[in-house]
This record gives C-alpha cells, sequence and structure tokens, in this order.
C-alpha cells in the first residue's frame, strides 16, 4: 500500500511541474503575440488602407484616363496637435474633382513662436478605404517644415483621386495633422 | 496510504502561525479562497461608492457634487475596481474554495504559488488607489485607457499601468494553479466529463486567462513606453496608429468578459439542479457551449470599435460572429429553464438569486445582440444603453452569481447557516434596486444621453433620478449581506454536511466546516454520483 501511494504523489508533483512550464510557455508566448500584433496591423493596413494613412511618398504619375464624367468632393482639413502653437488652415475647405486629373491646393501655415519650429504633417484620409485610391505627386508632408520664429507660408499637395476610387465613394477628406518633429525646433 | 498520511499528519503536527502570520504565509486553498472572497468584498464596497459618486452627480442636471474631472476618475476607476478588484478576485476566491474540494484533492496543485497570487492584489490596489492622491489626481481616460487620452494622465500614469501588471500577473498564476489543480489532482474516477460545470467552466476561463492577459500586459507596456521611452505605437506623429490600441485592446477586452460570466454559468448551474432537486439538464451540451462561447470570444472584439471605420466586409464578419454567441448562450439559458421544468423548486436565497441571474442576464444578452446589430450600433454607441447593457450582465449576471454562491457555500464553509429571512430581504432589496437602477438607463441611450459625462441635458432628468434612487438602494442594501455573511462566520444553527436537501457533489460529503486538507484520502467517484 505505501509504495503505491508515494508513487503517484511524485507523479503529481512532476504533473504538476509540467502543467506549469507548459502553461508559463503559453504566457511568453501570448506576451509576444500582443507585440506582433503591431506589425500585423500595418501589414494589413499598408495592403486595405484600413486606417487611413496615404503612402507617404511620390505616386506613380502615370497619365491615367481622365472620368470627366464623375465628380467627387475633396474636403480639406487642418488641426494642430495640442504640443505647439501654430496656425494651420486649407485654403480652400473643398474642391469637386474628376478621379484622374491631378489638382493643386495649399495649406497655410505660421509657427506663432518666438523661436525656430520644426513641424511634420501627418496626413489621413476618410472613408478610410478611399485611402490607397488617394494619390500624391507633391505634398509638405512628405518631409519636415522647418519654420523660423513667426514665419508662415503657403504648403502645396498636388493630388489625384484613382478613377477605381469605388463608386459609392462621393466625398473624400484629407485632413493633415501637424505635429511637431521630435527632438527638433526646441 | 501510510506514506500520504504520514505527509499530511506532519503538515497538521507543525506549529502552525497565528494571528496576521497565519493568514499571510497560508498555504492552504480555504484560508486563501476566504482572503480572496474578504478582498473581494472590500473592493466590492469601495468601487460601490465610487458608483454612488458618480450616481450622486447624475441625480439632477448641471455640477452640484464634484468636478468633472474627479467625475471621470470615478468613472476610470468604479470599472477598474469592480473588475478587477471585485468581480475577478470573487471568481478566484470560490475558485480556491470549491475546486478542491469538487475534484476530490487536499488542497491546490501549487499551494506557495497560490499565496503569492493573492497577496500581490492588495498591494495591487493600495497603488491603484494611491493615484487618486496624487498631483492630477487618478486616471480618468475610462478603463479602456485608450491613447491619446490616457496618456494624459499626469503622475498617475506608470503606477496605474504597474498596478495593472501586477493584477494581471497575479490573475495568471491563479489561472495556472487552477489549470494544474484540475488536470493534475482530481480523485480517481473524477473523468473531465463528471466534473461538475462550476470546475468545468473554471477550467476554460483559467485558459481564457492565460490567453489574454499577457496581451493586456503588452498593450499597457505599448502605452507605457510611447509615454516615457519616445516610442510611437499609437502616436501618429512617429508612424504609429491610436486604433491599433482599440484592436490589442479588445483582444484582450472581449475574452475578459466572459472570463467574468463563464464562472457564473457554472454557478449557477450548481445550484438550480440542487433546488430544483433534478439533474442538470443537458451537461454535455452544457461543457461544449461553454468552450464554444470561449472560442467565440476571441473573433468577436472588434464589435467594440464598429465605428472606428471598418470596411464593410469586417463589420459583417463582427456582427455575425457576434451574434452567433447567443446560439451557445441560448443553449445555456434553456438547460437552467429545462433544469426547473417539473422541478420540486424551493426558493431559498441561492435559488433566487440564480433565477434573477437567468432572468436578468437574459436581458443583458438581448441589449447585447442590439449593439451588435452594426449599423443600430453607431446610434448605440458610448451611449447609456451601453452602460445599462453591460451592467445588466455583470451585476444582476456576475454579481448575482456570486452572492448566490456565497449564500449556497457559506454553510459548508462556517458550519453555520446564515439567516435565512435576511437573505431573502437582501435579495428583494437587491433585486428591485439593481432594475430599477439600471432598466431606465436603456431609456436614457435609446434618447441619446452619452456615457461619461458629468452633466446632461434637461429631457434626461427624470430617469436619471429614477437611476440614482434605484443606485442608493442596491447599495445600500448591500449592508445587509455584509451583516449576514459576518453573523454567518460568528455563528449559528449548525449547518450539517449535505446542507441543501438537494445538494450532490464532493464538497457536502465533506465535514462543514470541511477538515484542514480537504480530501487526505482521495474519494472514488462512480458514474452513478457524478454530476447529478
Amino acid at each position: 500500500m505505501s509504495t503505491e501511494s508515494t508513487e503517484p504523489l511524485a507523479t503529481t508533483a512532476a504533473a504538476n511541474r509540467r502543467s506549469v512550464r507548459r502553461l508559463l510557455a503559453v504566457v511568453v508566448g501570448m506576451f509576444g503575440f500582443g507585440f506582433l500584433m503591431v506589425p500585423f496591423y500595418d501589414v494589413i493596413c499598408d495592403i486595405t488602407g484600413l486606417n487611413g494613412k496615404t503612402r507617404n511618398s511620390v505616386a506613380d504619375a502615370a497619365p491615367v484616363r481622365v472620368d470627366a464624367s464623375r465628380t467627387v468632393t475633396v474636403e480639406f482639413v487642418a488641426s494642430v496637435n495640442a504640443d505647439a502653437p501654430w496656425e494651420f488652415r486649407p485654403d480652400v475647405v473643398r474642391l469637386d474633382v474628376h478621379p484622374g486629373q491631378f489638382y493643386q491646393t495649399h495649406f497655410y501655415a505660421r509657427n506663432l513662436q518666438d523661436r525656430p519650429l520644426v513641424a511634420q504633417a501627418i496626413p489621413s484620409v476618410a472613408p478610410g478605404l478611399a485611402a490607397t485610391y488617394f494619390q500624391k505627386i507633391e505634398c509638405f508632408c512628405f518631409n519636415r517644415q522647418a519654420f523660423a520664429a513667426g514665419e508662415g507660408r503657403e504648403m502645396p499637395v498636388t493630388f489625384r483621386l484613382d478613377p477605381a476610387l469605388p463608386a459609392d465613394t462621393r466625398t473624400v477628406t484629407l485632413s493633415y495633422t501637424l505635429f511637431r518633429a521630435e527632438g527638433q525646433g526646441g | 496510504m501510510s506514506a500520504t498520511t504520514a505527509h499530511d499528519t506532519h503538515h497538521d503536527d507543525h506549529a502552525a502561525p497565528r494571528g496576521l502570520m497565519r493568514w499571510l504565509t497560508t498555504t492552504n486553498h480555504k484560508d486563501i479562497g476566504t482572503l480572496y472572497l474578504l478582498f473581494s468584498l472590500t473592493m466590492f464596497f469601495v468601487g460601490g461608492s465610487f458608483a454612488l459618486v458618480i450616481r450622486a452627480e447624475l441625480f439632477q442636471p448641471g455640477l452640484q457634487i464634484v468636478n468633472p474631472h474627479f467625475f471621470n476618475q470615478m468613472t476610470t476607476m468604479h470599472a477598474l475596481v469592480m473588475i478587477f478588484g471585485a468581480v475577478m478576485p470573487a471568481f478566484v476566491g470560490l475558485a480556491n474554495w470549491l475546486i478542491p474540494m469538487m475534484v476530490g484533492a487536499p488542497d491546490m496543485a501549487l499551494p506557495r504559488m497560490n499565496n503569492w497570487s493573492f497577496w500581490i492584489m492588495p498591494f495591487a490596489f493600495t497603488l491603484l488607489l494611491s493615484t487618486l492622491f496624487m498631483d492630477g489626481g487618478g486616471p480618468a481616460g475610462g478603463w479602456t485607457l485608450y491613447p491619446p487620452l490616457s496618456l494624459q494622465t499626469g503622475a498617475a500614469f506608470p503606477f496605474v499601468i504597474l498596478s495593472i501588471h501586477m493584477m494581471g500577473v497575479s490573475s495568471v498564476m491563479g489561472a495556472i494553479n487552477v489549470i494544474a489543480t484540475i488536470l493534475n489532482m482530481r480523485a480517481p474516477g473524477m473523468t473531465l466529463m463528471r466534473m461538475p460545470l462550476f470546475v468545468w467552466t473554471w477550467l476554460i476561463t483559467a485558459y481564457l486567462l492565460i490567453a489574454v492577459m499577457p496581451v493586456l500586459a503588452g498593450a499597457v507596456t505599448m502605452l507605457l513606453t510611447d509615454k516615457y521611452f519616445g516610442t510611437s505605437f499609437f502616436n501618429a506623429a512617429g508612424g504609429g496608429d491610436p486604433v491599433m490600441f482599440q484592436h490589442i485592446f479588445w483582444f484582450f477586452g472581449h475574452p475578459e468578459v466572459y472570463i467574468m460570466i463563464l464562472p457564473a454559468f457554472g454557478i449557477v448551474s450548481q445550484i438550480i439542479p440542487t433546488f430544483a432537486r433534478k439533474p442538470l439538464f443537458g451537461y454535455a451540451s452544457m461543457v461544449y457551449a461553454t468552450a464554444s462561447i470561449a472560442f467565440l470570444s476571441f473573433i468577436v472584439w472588434a464589435h467594440h470599435m464598429f465605428t472606428v471605420g471598418m470596411p464593410l466586409a469586417g463589420e459583417l464578419f463582427f456582427m455575425y460572429a457576434t451574434m452567433l454567441i447567443a446560439v451557445p448562450t441560448g443553449v445555456k439559458v434553456f438547460n437552467w429553464v429545462a433544469t426547473m421544468w417539473r422541478g420540486s423548486m424551493t426558493f431559498e436565497t441561492p435559488m433566487l438569486f440564480a433565477i434573477a441571474f437567468v432572468v436578468l442576464f437574459t436581458i443583458g444578452g438581448f441589449s447585447g445582440l442590439m449593439l451588435a446589430i452594426a449599423p443600430a450600433d453607431f446610434q448605440y454607441q458610448d451611449t447609456y444603453f451601453v452602460v445599462a447593457h453591460f451592467h445588466y450582465v455583470l451585476v444582476p449576471g456576475a454579481i448575482f452569481s456570486i452572492m448566490a454562491a456565497a449564500y449556497y457555500w457559506l454553510p459548508k464553509w462556517t458550519g453555520h447557516r446564515y439567516d435565512e429571512k435576511l437573505g431573502r430581504l437582501h435579495f428583494w432589496c437587491s433585486a428591485i434596486g439593481v432594475n430599477v437602477l439600471f432598466f431606465p438607463q436603456h431609456f436614457l441611450g435609446l434618447a441619446g444621453m452619452p456615457r461619461r459625462i458629468p452633466d446632461y441635458a434637461l429631457q434626461f432628468t427624470e430617469f436619471n433620478m429614477i437611476s440614482s434612487v434605484g443606485a442608493f438602494m442596491f447599495g445600500f442594501s448591500q449592508l445587509i449581506f455584509l451583516y449576514v455573511v459576518i453573523k454567518c462566520i460568528r455563528g449559528g444553527e449548525p449547518a450539517g454536511d449535505r446542507v441543501w436537501e438537494g445538494a450532490h457533489g464532493l464538497e457536502w460529503t465533506l465535514s462543514s466546516p470541511p477538515p484542514h486538507h480537504s480530501f487526505q484520502t482521495p474519494p472514488e467517484i462512480k458514474e452513478a454520483e457524478a454530476h447529478s
């Protein structure tokens, strides 16, 4: 009887240790999975344009057929992040465009501080799924913009809408948020 | 057998520390279960007092009692304290007390880790509650901690994050312990499909915990590095995306809501058969339904964020997947009703709470279905309708099941019967109070009153007044519960081993209160005795 009962006790302890090892592996794995969701999300958004991020680089300017029969309203929104005082607004708030044709518009920004600042504009398109159809060949958002104390200037955006834009999209909003670029312009 | 017995006697022999040291150093599953339950009860009153501050402010429009910033701290802290401090520890406490007794084990599998996982909690919550006294106050951006708002928290921020990490570590250790106990410590003959349903639901809950608590830990760590170490996980200026936080958070958050309800399903599945004097209807389907709900909980998270701008296919997927959860949940409600069908029912306090659970949880489930309809959700998002929904599943859902469990097993734990008259009084005050409190919030939400605001438009006044009256009624009737518990601990009519005439299961074969080591000799479980 006694030999029989010490045996299960030892095996239970071993089984417990095995369970703990396996479960801890799951815990560590899931902690890693949380971080893995970050690149995963970026890839999915890059493919689908889910989060309204436009490609922040010069789009292919090859001419495409202009769809003059269709008019899409593009709205422009400018907002300032709370971390620095800026004046920032679009020159025109809305523009009726034909998909396939290039348009240029301007945003005006002025540094309200008495020292130089460097700004970075971050674009976002709504509805998010239109982002991949929003093509820019020139944009002040491609680079950081340096401003002297009190300086204000017009900044251009040249864009077109891909004619492949889904037909149910009639309005596209392009919004820029101005952030102070990290570590520069104090 | 002699070796096991010798081993156990050895434990009983050595001088057990008394007083405070007994509780600090205990590795006994019953002591730790008691500590968890008392901690949970304390936090229930702390979180409840925060809720009463909220309801007092909302009694009439305008700002009367607190400033908006403090109001926001109250909504945030109420949620964090109730979720992580009241509901989750209460279930862990019940698991500690009951699982070893239900599977025929002497104690939990990892008793020292068990001690740790409890004693982290008081420190975590001292840390969390201390943030209310810091510069800039406690967290005020909602318990969901969405950036960039949550990153504007003042000095309290790192303390909040650390306390969430500590709660996570505690929950994960508790979950590992539960799984190890259930998988390795069952008595001979206690096959998986003979386990009581409370054990089954806790096994599945424990797997959910170890799968998602680390994800929450990751998400809050990213918040911390975004604020203090210059990373840009959620910062658009650096190429991050604040919406991504919502995805990661709700990947944790949705399984979390089932962590708070699956053990409740288990409790109710123990209590209803006892007082209907019939075996549980559809035992196997209950097990499979629980597992299905747990699986589905991983693929529905984005229904919390329908309005962030998802492609149509995404909205449809998350809408249908969410509605699918109603199927296994419906199976469960059907089984509870079928168990009561033609049973010889009596209505002692635990049964009253269990029946109220079935009815009121179902109401919460239905409003959940309404919220699952993506086009309708655009209207309901962030209104009081959402508040009414999740309070219906959490208060008369999770909390009522915990109350039911407390009344059901208190005689077993203490050896004394509780005061049945006061128990019923507590039930009726709670049941009426909770409906007066939360039912009008449905109407407020449908009329468009937003949640998490200290002030509101005049047309919402009447329903808010009713709701606040219900809140104070519900809140103060919990003092009856406190009195009943203290009275029952201090003495009362001897309970007897079986306590309830219709009770089945291994825990009722032990004395009341049970011996120090629950089952020194593993009991033998026969088919006929299983889950009846």
